[in-house]
């Protein structure tokens, strides 16, 4: 589903990402660890091309990123994404905002992208704040309406950037929870998170990035309960 | 010292006649510079360098040179190579439109990157093209932080519109001089024609702070 081949980016003077190697394959929940900077958010962003990359290759979904022939637009429409800060639109209803893409893009008549909208909500557990604007929404709302906003696109890939770091303790659980769910359903999944116990729990691979590099990868219970390399020691003693 | 109502009563007909001519004006000024002025304000924060200089220049010529002087040119330069006989309403109109657009490009520039970066990168993230995603998700928003500085605008239209009377277009500003040319008297006409502007420009901004307060209640 996802073939990253020697990806390397740079800001500047400064290079992030030193060459990173990694294959997701369909239905596969991959988390990403690290320390912050290690370029976890820029990996992510560079598999839906929100950050141009110098060097490498990214295929995804059949699409390699970086032939100028491919409409990036059709690739996003398949690769949905969920930010640290939710970034609902706050001029739109909660309905809105979840039936604005696949109207406009995907063009779906607004009677289909609305019945798509309300299930989504029911599967999130938010049925009672379709009209409602996102400011009246808690943080744990706001991130679960943004994952119905990406479902609703009906992505083959979900990539979520630390959907819970922005959210009060109380809330961080009802969000894992959704994300859980669509793990279950089968949901190919790249989530940066520092939840360690979902990435146990959730994941099916593990990777561990540090200073631009995939330092060490594999299954949870490897990685949590043995892992090879000493920065990964280092860093999962300062987490756990 | 006597105040002649009567000059006043005389040229109320002109005033009046002047008094839409600078609504109009200002009005014309308003629609069009903001049409120029999207365009402008969004070719300024083009990612490409040679695609923004074009439109940085205009806002820097428009910006840094006096509302008079480019008048003058409008008038005497540019129309004349158009038009055989240049009408003097169509130069102040022109004038005046494209020094609002510089104006307005900047409300626009500013207003759309005051919008937080997240919301872009969330519609562009949903398969959103650019277009889309700044009609749909950018402008919207920065539309309503744009209103107070867009009225401001507005107000300083309808007193600069009061230039183009040294160009003859009859607007406000015209009469006055014309009463003050014909009777010697400065006060009558001139402290008329400031009364007249100060209850638009007054109004305006009234209205714009009932607007501004039923937007941000929503
Ligand atoms: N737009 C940018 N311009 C310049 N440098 C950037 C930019 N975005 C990120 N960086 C730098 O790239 C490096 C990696 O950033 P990135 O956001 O990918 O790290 P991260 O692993 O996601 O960290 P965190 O856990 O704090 O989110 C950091 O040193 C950061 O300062
Ligand atoms: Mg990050």
């Amino acid at each position: 589903m996802i073939k990253v081949t020697n990806l390397k980016k740079s800001y500047g003077d400064l290079e992030v990402l030193k060459g990173l190697d990694v294959h997701i394959k369909e239905r596969e929940v991959v988390v990403v660890i690290g320390p912050s900077g290690s370029g976890k958010s820029t990996f992510l962003r560079c598999l839906n091309l929100l950050e141009d990359f110098n060097e490498g290759e990214v295929i995804i979904d059949g699409f390699n990123l970086k032939d100028k022939n491919i409409d990036i637009n059709k690739v996003r429409e398949e690769v949905g994404m969920v930010f640290q800060r939710f970034n609902l639109f706050p001029h739109m209803t909660v309905l809105d905002n979840i039936t604005l893409a696949p109207v406009k893009v995907r063009k779906w008549s607004m009677e289909k992208a609305k019945q798509k909208a309300l299930e989504l909500l029911v599967k999130v557990g938010l049925q009672d704040k379709a009209h409602v604007y996102p400011d009246s929404l808690s943080g744990g709302q706001a991130q679960r309406v943004a994952i119905a906003r990406a479902l609703a696109m009906e992505p083959k890939v979900m990539l979520f950037d630390e959907p819970t770091s922005a959210l009060d303790p109380e809330m961080v659980g009802e969000v894992l929870a959704v994300m859980k769910q669509l793990a279950q359903e089968g949901m190919t999944m790249v989530v940066v998170t520092h939840e360690m116990g979902f990435a146990r729990e959730v994941g099916d691979r593990v990777i561990f990035m540090d200073g631009g590099y995939i330092i060490e990868e594999g299954k949870p219970s490897e990685i949590f309960d043995n892992p090879k390399h000493e920065r990964t020691k280092s860093f999962l003693s300062k987490v756990l | 010292m006597d105040f002649r109502f009567d000059i006043i009563a005389e040229y109320a007909p002109f005033f009046l006649k002047g008094v839409l001519l600078t609504i109009g004006l200002s009005i014309i000024a308003i629609i069009v510079g903001s049409i120029l002025g999207l365009v402008i304000g969004l070719g300024k924060i083009s990612s490409k360098q040679l695609v923004r200089l074009p439109f940085e220049w205009y806002i820097n010529f428009f910006r840094g040179t006096p509302l008079f002087v480019q008048i003058l040119l409008v008038h005497f330069g540019l129309m004349p190579m158009l038009f055989p006989q240049p009408n003097p309403i169509i130069s102040a109109s022109v004038s005046l439109s494209l020094n609002a657009a510089a104006y307005i490009a900047e409300i626009f520039r500013a207003g759309i990157q005051s919008i937080d970066r997240g919301q872009m990168e969330a519609a562009r993230s949903l398969g959103m093209t650019h277009v889309q995603a700044m009609s749909y998700i950018i402008l919207p928003q920065a539309l309503k932080r744009m209103i107070p500085p867009f009225g401001n605008e507005f107000i300083v239209l309808i007193k600069d519109s009061s230039l183009a009377a040294i160009i003859a277009a009859p607007e406000l500003m015209y009469w006055g001089r014309a009463a003050q040319g014909q009777y010697y008297r400065v006060w009558e006409p001139y402290l008329t024609v400031a009364l007249i502007y100060l209850v638009l420009t007054l109004s305006l901004s009234k209205l714009l702070h009932y607007l501004e307060r039923r937007y941000s209640a929503k």
